[in-house]
């Protein structure tokens, strides 16, 4: 360095390359990427040779082999006969259907508890927080035990189910309902629907190109809601009766037929809806009173009315805040609807716990598990960062 | 730098700790640590559960203690851990334990691929049903479309399955990870019945809030021989686990218990009033060789009935018919009482 700085020539002497804090640093990174690879090839080795030792097959086939246990709810047809792999189908779309409801009424819960706690009314606010503070310390764990007791105690036994009008009884093995049974002539009514669903979206676009163009407004929520119930009512009614409805009957040891809600799964999604909305909740709250107050002061002044305000300034700012930290908690929805187990539901970690004992394949039931719960965790982000990107502030 | 040396610690470590597992013999490991590592059930009345003063206790844990009683001649040097049947087989494959004594079925496939080795039977069982009284059920075979309630990770599920199966029942399992849940959800009506070993059905009931108003339905759907397990390929460990059963089958054959065997030692050692030979090989009074072949001392059978006792007195003591769950002996009464216990001879 010393000659460089004395000669007063434009040459410079190359840098040899162990000096060149740029290349150092590559090659360090380098160094740890080949050991953490190493060490991880080692831990996979190392099983592999201790499982060989024991005599431990290692692969996937057991998945073809006849599974002969049954599981007490399914969204797919499933019997004695079908193949594990079909059963561990079964309890991923079982997983799936959970955290889908759980998701969908913890963020209509959370919001709702959220904008409560911020509103000027002292009960209601009140309310708002005691609901937040209780619901969120206290273990996930325990709050499904306490829904699934409360509900087994909450209705009578099935042979003293309590009955509304022949149609829907309730139990402590369910609530069971009539189930729809489509007839010959369902397609056309289907048919009706996509139609008036096409009028819907149709109505709501005119409605808007009307409103920039005019500045009048129009009830499209309301008349496009009228259009998709009315026009498949109506067709359904012309044609007859194209739905046949098939009722629950009490026969031998529990009602046969109809639709039932089970109360695992009701637990369940009751347990994680309310759990997560509580967090939810919170972060709606931090969403709301990180818009600066000045925008309330200025839509009022504009005669905006109190519920515009908040929907229609607020919450789509807000919602910027919102969006990072509601991931977080849709995918806790996800991961925490493992607990199912406990409380009977069969979900995908219940039922690899179950062909896991049948097959003694633990390294493999696992692995299924992982990647199942690592697919859904990264689907529910690579979407929820799509919204993020789409409701992002574009400037102008 | 330093994040650099903490992962090649890291790595050395699982290293280290993953080969441990199999760089010694169990017993070497076992002598090592002081105390055998007992795999238990998490609480099953009689078989294994902590008792009123919290110290476990049942006919799974006696095996444990008579194996610490014949490795240590002391049979207070063991540690139970608790297991769920999901957890039990991967707890004894990692090393986590020495020796599974959990009401565990002897099949086929879990001793073939599990890399496990089921060692003796200490309790023959077979799967039964539990109904409510006043549902007029007489017979297993009139459950069509019941809802049942079982214990998930359980030989239990496929037999329900089976059994279902051959009878074309069509019954709805509910299933749940511990044995506790299972039995409240019975208990609150969510299932018509509640499955499992006829053992266990003896011991759940006892839980239940009116335990007379449930009966147990006559039919055995299986058989479920319930034995201690080992890791495969270690049969010094095994030879040690299978005897120290054996050991307290034939002290029952010979009349030995807890409480005279001190006398017996004494008459056989001064062969006044004509010695038995086998009694003579077992207590290690000759022929200290024995023990041993085990790998252990010459007096590890007289550890085991002098501090854990005899098979009928560990069976008395926790499931015989003076207990809460009142089990006959049945088919684990002696080979000479028409049961099906049975130990080769020690000689």
């Amino acid at each position: 360095m010393a000659e460089i700085s004395a000669g007063h020539t434009t040459h410079t002497t190359r840098v040899a390359w162990w000096r060149d804090e740029r290349k150092r640093a590559i090659i360090w990174q380098l160094v740890v990427i080949a050991l953490l690879l190493l060490g991880i090839a080692f831990i996979i080795n190392n099983m592999i040779i201790n499982l060989r030792t024991l005599g431990v097959p290692l692969g996937f086939d057991f998945l073809d082999s006849t599974a002969g246990f049954a599981v007490s709810f399914s969204l797919i047809p499933v019997d004695l006969n079908s193949d594990i792999g079909r059963l561990i189908l079964t309890g991923m779309l079982n997983t799936l259907l959970a955290a889908a409801i759980g998701i969908v009424f913890s963020t209509i819960l959370g919001f709702l508890i959220g904008v409560m706690r911020l509103s000027h009314n002292y009960l209601v606010s009140r309310i708002a927080t005691v609901y937040v503070e209780t619901l969120r310390n206290v273990p996930l764990l325990v709050q499904l035990l306490f829904w699934y007791v409360a509900i087994s105690k909450l209705f009578p036994n099935v042979r003293q189910a309590i009955n509304i009008g022949d149609l829907f009884f309730l139990s402590n093995r369910g609530i069971y309902s009539p189930r729809p049974v489509a007839g010959e002539d369902f397609g056309i009514v289907l048919i009706a629907l996509l139609i008036g669903i096409a009028c819907a979206v149709g109505i709501t676009r005119w409605a808007r190109r009307r409103q920039m163009a005019t500045g009048q407004q129009f009830h499209s929520f309301w008349v496009g809601l009228g259009v998709i119930i009315l026009l498949p009512l109506l067709v359904g009614l012309a044609l007859g009766s194209p739905i046949t409805w098939e009722m629950p009957e009490l026969k031998g040891f529990n009602f046969q037929g109809g639709l039932v809600l089970q109360p695992e799964l009701a637990a369940l999604t009751l347990g994680l809806s309310t759990y997560t909305a509580s967090f939810i909740a919170e972060i709606v709250r931090g969403g709301i009173m990180a818009i600066s107050h000045g925008q309330t002061e200025a839509s009022l002044a504009l005669g905006l009315k109190q519920s515009w305000t908040l929907r229609l300034v607020i919450v789509p700012q807000a919602l910027r805040v919102i969006i990072p930290p509601l991931t977080s908690q849709y995918l806790n929805v996800a991961k925490n609807s493992t607990l199912a187990g406990i409380i009977g539901y069969p979900d995908l970690y219940s039922i690899i716990g179950t062909a896991q004992n049948q097959t003694g394949r633990a390294v493999e039931n696992v692995a299924i598990l992982m990647v199942f719960f690592l697919s859904l965790s990264l689907i529910i982000s690579l979407f929820m960062n799509w919204y993020n990107r789409r409701i992002a502030l574009v400037e102008r | 730098m330093k994040h650099l040396k903490t992962l090649v610690a890291g790595i050395a470590l699982v290293a280290g700790m993953s080969t441990a597992a199999h760089a010694a013999s169990t017993l070497e490991s076992v002598k090592a640590a002081g105390k055998v590592k007992c795999g238990v059930n998490t609480g099953l009345a009689g078989f294994a559960a902590p008792n009123d003063q919290g110290v476990w206790a049942g006919l799974d844990i006696d095996l444990c203690k008579a194996v610490a009683a014949a490795v240590f001649g002391d049979a207070n040097k063991v540690e139970y851990k608790p297991l769920n049947a999901e957890q039990r087989f991967t707890a004894l494959q990692s090393g986590e334990v020495d020796l599974l004594s959990r009401n565990s079925t002897w099949t086929l496939s879990r001793d073939t691929q599990l890399g496990l080795d089921f060692v003796t039977v200490n309790y023959y069982d077979g799967q039964g049903f539990m109904i409510r009284k006043d549902l007029g059920v007489s017979s297993a075979k009139e459950l069509k479309g019941a809802t049942v309630c079982v214990q998930e990770g359980t030989t239990t599920e496929k037999n329900l399955g089976d059994f279902d199966k051959q009878n074309n029942l069509g019954t709805q399992p509910v299933k749940f990870k511990e044995s506790d849940q299972a039995r409240a959800a019975y208990d609150e009506g969510r299932c018509d019945a509640y499955t499992t070993d006829a053992s266990g059905l003896a011991a759940e009931r006892t839980g239940l809030k009116n335990p007379a108003d449930h009966i147990i339905l006559p039919e055995i759907i299986s058989k479920e021989p319930l034995g201690p397990v080992v890791r495969h390929g270690d049969s010094q460990w095994g030879d040690i686990v299978r005897w120290s059963h054996y050991a307290m089958i034939i002290a029952e054959e010979k009349g030995i218990t807890s409480a005279n065997i001190d006398d017996v030692k004494g008459k056989n050692a001064d062969g006044t009033e004509g010695a038995d030979a086998e009694i003579q090989r077992m207590l290690g009074i000759v022929d200290g060789k024995m023990g041993e072949g085990l790998g252990l001392s010459g007096d590890w059978a007289y550890n085991i009935v002098k501090q854990v006792g005899n098979y009928s007195e560990s069976f008395e003591r926790n499931v015989g018919e003076k207990t809460k769950l009142g089990l006959a002996r049945g088919l684990n009464a002696l080979w000479t009482q028409g049961g099906l216990q049975y130990a080769p001879p020690i000689r």
